[in-house]
């Protein structure tokens, strides 16, 4: 073990940091800490726009190896990245669905000609895609997919159905589906992964407002939607292969940047504390305190992850990360509101109040998502605990 | 920046598991705890003389292994899973780390090489909360005439004293704005050991009172240009011994509590298969694994070398947590075990009173948490 930085590190620290503070300036000035999950529909197309600037200096992907487009950069420097971005308050990445979920898999599933297509516009920052998985029958049960798709006699795919909780689809070009190619198939099998533009006629995008006024999840309908036949990921029936495949290899490396972010805001919670005198409260005072052991934990569970444990084999921090940090984060949002009082009730444009408003609102969801808290410790007692699985239907 | 732990950590905690499972069972616990001395003084030889451990902090120039706050931590959290009974965390945790932090390069010659070897036990008061022991500091004063000090005050609880060959005693001077540290002898007149009958009988406590006790000028140990830091930074460690300890003692709570649901049938299934049974357990492994993220942080963040005020604060978190998680394992324990879990016969009793006794020592959650908010807000 051992916390000290390496010279090399440090110097690239410097140079990220250095980066973020010559451009996330002028027209990007008002993209501080603004964007990410709970607040998407700030400004998409200026965000766009800075998602080409970081291409532009080759920010983007920066994880991806060299020969699809990335920079190849080692886990220590993604991390790193990912901390000096969200530090200097980069804006939520629109990017982040092709970059962080379909670039990966198509690099190590797709074909020469699929890669060839799509990775360069997701490094460019051009094309944006969106992730068609939930339906309204596949929640939690996800291998419950009741979207179809067949082919046609010109190889060409349709797709007929509904997805759900689709983030960004309305500021997005491309979906990737998965959806049942074998008619009368069950749970994970005869599933297959296509991927669709949005713009077209078998494609209908209607928004999902939330309880916090915002709408960044969205409906999709497919009437006949056509994918090309050369659009398929994998082959017919892999489907669930490619769409769980890239949770095997999922490291954590932008949950650093995400903790900076949680770090922000834990800081303007002391902050309104301070200003409106509740810091003076004794269970203010507990309570903040313990949403610092919070971050405390969240960093050094992350650098457990990072550091890889004692090789393959069960990693019980990652196991609980999600569920530690979705609840954690919910908790600092109702302390966010219970120090701002009354003033949180009222509807604001204040930055030193919205952002809370939207943390206590929009963190409700962030333990239901990826896995809801009920299936999260469904997963640690199964596979943390090697107790009794759920009973599973029969495939 | 690494975070995993080297060939050497691994194998010293191995060796700590496999050692103490051995001999640090439940029936060698409840026999130990039931003793007169309240430890096997067999084990805690070989730990000492065989095993090494009580070297594992002392610096190398003073016989020591010079290893730092993460072996120190491996080994603590085995000792509290297995709840081993012996002078260790005194010895070790509290004498040898004040010892390293604000003694004299005298005192340190004098007592360190004997306490690496396993020949000597020692303790200090365990403060219920100060993060500089300026507390337990408060209880005793000390005089000085001529070349002679004299002692006199009461220590509430000082953990193993019945078993120390030396007590490392702060106390104030008048005229001196930091307090000073005193090697006393077990065996000086004028000093009192009472021992403390306590629910928690895998750490013997004892009540002492000094009246009178007169000690040569070398026994004053401190070493002025470092005891304002050092205290900080030997409670910080103090604390940091014990969040180590509760960890274990948190794991072993799952542990029993997952072996056994697996066995114990109703409604003709495991209770484990239960999901309210499960989700239970799960919640005990994400604190367990939360308090063990903030410990080995704690722990690699103190050998890293901080300021002392920085260092008090970390450890202050990992205490914090440590002592909350064990206590909500081994009551949860006890809850799934059952009516068993409820008897003195089953173990979760014994891990519910160390949780419980544990959550005062050198600070509760709350007080800790309190000194987290001075820090972050002021």
């Amino acid at each position: 073990m051992n916390l000290q930085p390496s010279p090399t590190d440090e110097t690239f620290r410097a140079e990220v940091a250095d980066w973020m503070r010559h451009h996330l300036v002028g027209r990007f000035a008002s993209l501080l800490h603004r964007g990410g999950p709970g607040d998407e529909e700030a400004d998409p197309a200026l965000r766009k726009e800075w998602e080409r600037e970081l291409a532009a200096g080759r920010w983007t992907c920066v994880g991806w190896p060299a020969e699809a487009g990335g920079r190849g950069l080692s886990i220590e420097q993604q991390v790193i990245f990912h901390e000096e971005y969200a530090r200097a308050g980069g804006p939520g990445r629109m990017g982040h669905i092709g970059e962080g979920l379909i670039g990966p898999t198509l690099i190590a599933f797709g074909s020469e000609a699929q890669k060839r297509r799509f990775l360069p516009g997701i490094v460019a920052g051009t094309e944006f895609w969106a992730q068609g998985y939930s339906e309204p029958g596949a929640g939690s049960d996800l291998a419950n997919v009741q979207t179809k798709c067949w082919q046609e006699a010109d190889g060409s795919w349709r797709v007929q159905g509904q997805k759900v909780w689709t983030s960004l689809a309305h500021e997005s070009e491309w979906i990737f589906v998965l959806a049942r190619s074998e008619p009368g198939s069950k749970s994970r099998h005869g599933l297959s992964f296509l991927l669709l533009p949005l713009d077209q006629p078998g494609v209908r995008i209607q928004p999902i407002r939330q309880m916090g006024g915002g709408a960044e999840f969205n409906e999709v309908f497919f009437d006949g939607a056509v994918a090309e036949a050369g659009h398929i990921v994998g082959k017919p029936g892999d489907g669930w292969k490619v769409a769980m495949g890239l949770l095997e290899f999922e490291r954590g490396v932008s949950t650093l940047g995400q903790q900076m972010h949680f770090a922000y805001e834990f800081d303007l919670v002391v902050k309104a504390a301070q200003a409106n005198g509740s810091a003076a409260n004794a269970q203010i005072r507990q309570r903040i305190a313990q949403a610092w052991c919070g971050l405390r934990v969240m960093r050094y569970n992350a650098l457990r992850m990072l550091s890889g444990g004692e090789g393959p084999g069960l990693k019980r921090e990652a196991l609980i990360y999600k569920y530690y940090w979705s609840n954690w984060h919910r908790d600092l949002g109702k302390l966010a509101m219970d120090v701002l009082g009354p003033a949180g009730d009222a509807i604001s444009d204040d930055p030193r109040i919205r952002p809370l408003q939207q943390l206590f609102f929009f963190s409700r969801a962030d333990t239901i998502y990826a896995g809801t808290n009920e299936i999260q410790l469904n997963l640690i007692a199964e596979r943390g605990l090697d107790m009794p699985r759920e009973p599973r239907p029969a495939a | 920046m690494n975070f995993a732990f080297t060939e050497d950590q691994i194998m010293i905690r191995d060796a700590a598991q496999s050692f103490l499972a051995e001999e640090s069972g439940s029936a060698a616990v409840r026999a130990a705890a039931a003793s007169d001395s309240g430890f096997d003084a067999g084990v805690w030889q070989r730990i000492g003389s065989e095993l090494g451990w009580c070297a594992i902090p002392v610096a190398e120039q003073h016989g020591g292994l010079g290893l730092g706050a993460v072996e120190l931590v491996l080994v603590l959290e085995q000792m509290g899973r297995q709840l081993l009974c012996a002078p260790y965390f005194s010895t070790v945790c509290l004498a040898a780390n004040l010892l390293t932090q604000c003694g004299s390069e005298q005192a340190q010659r004098r007592f360190l090489p004997a306490i690496a070897e396993g020949r000597l036990c020692l303790t200090a008061p365990l403060s219920s909360g100060a993060d500089d022991w300026s507390d337990a500091a408060a209880q005793v004063q000390a005089y000085r005439k001529g070349e002679v000090w004299t002692l006199g005050g009461h220590c509430p609880r000082v953990p193993d004293a019945g078993a120390a060959d030396w007590l490392l005693l702060f106390a104030q001077v008048e005229g001196e704005p930091a307090p000073a540290l005193f090697a006393v002898p077990r065996e000086a007149a004028g000093l009192k050991v009472a021992t403390l009958a306590g629910w928690d009988a895998t750490r013997r406590f004892s009540s002492i009172s000094l009246d009178g006790v007169t000690l040569p000028a070398e026994d004053r140990i401190d070493d002025a240009s470092r005891i304002e830091d050092g205290r900080v930074r030997a409670a910080a460690l103090a604390r940091l011994a014990i969040a180590a300890e509760q960890l274990g003692g948190a794991q072993q709570c799952l542990d029993l509590t997952v072996a056994y649901t697996a066995t114990r049938k109703q409604f003709g299934r495991a209770i484990a298969s239960f999901q309210a049974v499960k989700h239970r357990c799960a919640e005990m492994m994400v604190r367990i694994e939360a308090t063990r993220s903030a410990v080995y942080g704690a722990a690699a963040f103190f050998a890293s070398g901080a300021t002392a005020d920085a260092q008090s604060i970390e450890c202050a978190v990992a205490r914090a947590l440590a002592a909350d998680t064990y206590f909500f394992c081994a009551q949860e324990a006890i809850q799934l075990h059952g009516g068993v879990g409820f008897t003195w016969e089953y173990d979760p009793q014994l891990y519910f009173k160390r949780a419980q006794a544990s959550s005062h020592w050198l600070g509760n959650a709350d007080a800790l948490r309190e000194r987290i908010a001075q820090a972050l807000i002021a």
